[in-house]
């Protein structure tokens, strides 16, 4: 790619030079600015659910069994309307969804923290130690990534129970080798250039050229991988809620709100397995779109 | 090439044995063993009937060569629920399963190979861009809540396809097949089209993406000056230098139709094995637990095996690195 700032006369940009440009970048997608806005909207109706949802749906005192399986746009005695129906229990639909994204997006986020934080620490050693240490790191990751997510987290939960928390382990372990793959082959590449030479040659300790100097070298695709891992562990949690293994009835995450709307599919009671289905629908577009822009932003051959 | 399939082989089995210690450590540590193998109805004299037969009171290690043992022979113990060899059980649902899987895929080539090569070689064309954002939604789209809405609209709507099971079923080769009478046909293709929604998106963008980085290749160039046929050119130098990475997402995503398929038969009802591992889960039924999961490690182990030796005959670059 051409260095197209030429009044520096082709001396690559400071930091906060090639942040702006990067962020000017970002924007120049339409669908990648849409995603954007559409997530910031749904990481605010998440956070402030409590203030805005028109009821409490964890709050059992709340919910009057009377109205379960009431249509979109019904009112309640108390006068309050619902807007997307309420579910069997009684439950708003609306208030279930803004309380069923907090806990898809903690979820979402939480493991894909974790396990990029766990895989990039072992991508890293793998590729700066070599020799035993990189071998034994990388057949663990080939065994991990030669079986699909899915089965992975299966296996997890076979084993641990069901839950969200054991939701959320089962993810991070399910994930955390793609990222150590994608870090060590970057790593490796970096490794051989001459900053970390120099580094080497100043005797600093290894530690720091591991996480000063390697490591934000190496950032770029975990960024991207970690965005698109929020997508795939949201809907990954919402599939496992769904098969029953993750969010209890009583506290129902996106995935098992669409469950218990399962079986009154087939009387045509549609709402309230389709909205919520929708808000997460939405959330995974908005999260893919934003990944797909920074990977052609993040994208070294892209970057000056 | 022999050396390099033995190769693969030792491979292949230090994988298995690493998969039988992670679940036997799994269910006989993590989990409380005897809560596992154990029915809680048991009696007293049960308990201690059980615990002797599987070593309990033995040492780690000799539990792990007990469990070793028991898995060679095939014996992963009865049901809790069915009161059956869990092994039995399960090779009983496979047919279901294959049969489900063998469809999705086959839908997925037809549709997904087709789709992409066409976005590919006409990438500007209005058609091929919203081919690609229907493949991104296609990512997107969360599969059990699809197979529901198949559900809403063609079966509780339109009322054109049943929504659970396999329908009547014909024996063939020893197990049932839906797909061999016309009710069971129907029974299958919601199922089938919810599953191979995830891949046929995949299949597309593979393919363009490897059509793509085809194209700009010299052959391409030197196929068409030379003045082959368009239609020459795109079957044998284009697609038949696609079929490397094609062929090796196809096996595997082959296995992870099987794995995914948990979802589609629990929405579906499909009678597999996917199904009867959610069943088992939420019913606590470990010894069909540990029978699935080690049926998965072997089937993925010997998929990985099959698509390696694929890669060897199809690519000739491989052949002779393993030589050199």
């Amino acid at each position: 790619m051409a260095e197209p700032n030429a009044q520096d006369g082709g001396v690559p940009d400071a930091g906060p030079g090639r942040l702006a440009k990067g962020i000017s970048d970002f924007f120049r997608s339409p669908a990648a600015a849409i995603g954007f806005v559409t997530l910031i909207v749904i990481c605010c109706l998440a956070l402030f659910a409590p203030w805005i949802s028109p009821q409490n749906p964890y709050d059992l005192m709340q919910l009057d069994i009377m109205d379960g399986r009431l249509p979109p746009g019904s009112e309640s005695m108390t006068g309050l309307v619902y807007h997307l129906g309420t579910d069997s229990q009684g439950r708003d639909i609306l208030s279930g969804i803004l309380y069923g994204l907090r806990t898809s997006l903690i979820v979402g986020v939480l493991s894909a923290f974790a396990a990029a934080i766990i895989g990039t620490t072992a991508g890293l050693f793998a590729a700066y130690m070599g020799k035993r240490t990189e071998t034994v790191i990388m057949r663990l990751v080939d065994l991990q990534l030669s079986f699909p997510t899915i089965l992975m987290a299966l296996m997890m939960l076979a084993i641990l129970g069901k839950g969200v928390t054991n939701v959320v382990i089962a993810l991070i372990i399910a994930e955390w080798a793609t990222y150590a793959r994608t870090v060590r082959g970057t790593a490796l590449v970096e490794r051989e250039k001459e900053y970390i030479e120099a580094a080497r040659m100043l005797r600093l300790p290894g530690w720091r050229i591991l996480f000063k100097h390697l490591l934000p070298n190496c950032l770029a695709p975990v960024i991207v991988i970690a965005t698109m891992q929020v997508a795939r562990a949201i809907g990954l949690e919402a599939t496992l809620s769904f098969l029953g293994l993750g969010a209890s009835v009583t506290e129902p995450s996106l995935g098992m709100l669409i469950s218990t709307g399962y079986q009154y599919l087939l009387t045509g009671l549609y709402w309230i397995s389709f909205f919520p289905g929708i808000a997460l629908l939405v959330t995974i577009v908005a999260i893919n779109l934003v990944g797909d822009r920074l990977r052609d932003v993040l994208n070294p051959r892209n970057m000056s | 090439m022999v050396t390099s399939i033995i190769r693969r082989l030792i491979q292949a089995l230090f994988v298995i044995v690493a998969m039988t210690i992670i679940v036997f450590i799994g269910v006989s540590v993590i989990g409380n063993p005897v809560d596992i193998l154990i029915n809680p109805d048991a009696n007293q004299a049960e308990r201690a009937r059980v615990i002797a037969h599987y070593g309990l009171d033995q040492p780690l290690w000799k539990q792990y060569l007990l469990f070793l043992q028991g898995l060679l022979q095939g014996d992963f113990g009865n049901s809790f629920v069915y009161g059956r060899p869990a092994l039995g059980l399960i090779m009983e649902r496979l047919p279901a399963t294959l049969e489900l899987a063998i469809t999705a895929l086959g839908i997925a080539i037809v549709f997904g190979l087709p789709l992409g090569l066409y976005a590919g070689l006409y990438p500007n064309r209005v058609s091929s861009k919203l081919i690609m954002s229907g493949s991104i939604l296609g990512f997107s789209l969360p599969t059990f809540w699809v197979g529901l809405m198949l559900i809403m609209v063609f079966s509780v709507e339109l009322g054109w396809l049943p929504t659970n099971g396999r329908g009547p079923t014909a024996e063939l080769l020893g197990a049932q097949w839906s797909f061999l009478t016309g009710e069971g046909l129907r029974h299958l293709l919601l199922p089938a089209f919810n599953l191979a929604l995830f891949k046929t998106s995949l299949i597309m963008r593979l393919t363009r993406a490897g059509v793509q980085e085809v194209l700009p290749q010299d052959y391409v160039k030197f196929a068409r000056a030379k003045g082959l046929r368009e239609r020459r050119v795109i079957a044998v130098h284009v697609l038949k230098n696609l079929m490397i990475p094609v062929v090796t997402i196809i096996g595997l995503e082959f296995g992870s139709l099987i794995a995914f398929s948990v979802v589609t038969e629990s929405i579906f009802a499909w009678p597999g094995m996917g199904k009867l591992i959610i069943d088992s889960i939420n019913l606590l039924d470990r010894p069909v637990i540990v029978a699935y999961l080690m049926m998965m490690v072997l089937l993925f182990v010997v998929l990985n095996f099959i698509i390696d030796i694929c890669y060897t005959i199809l690519d000739p670059r491989i052949r002779l690195d393993a030589k050199a």
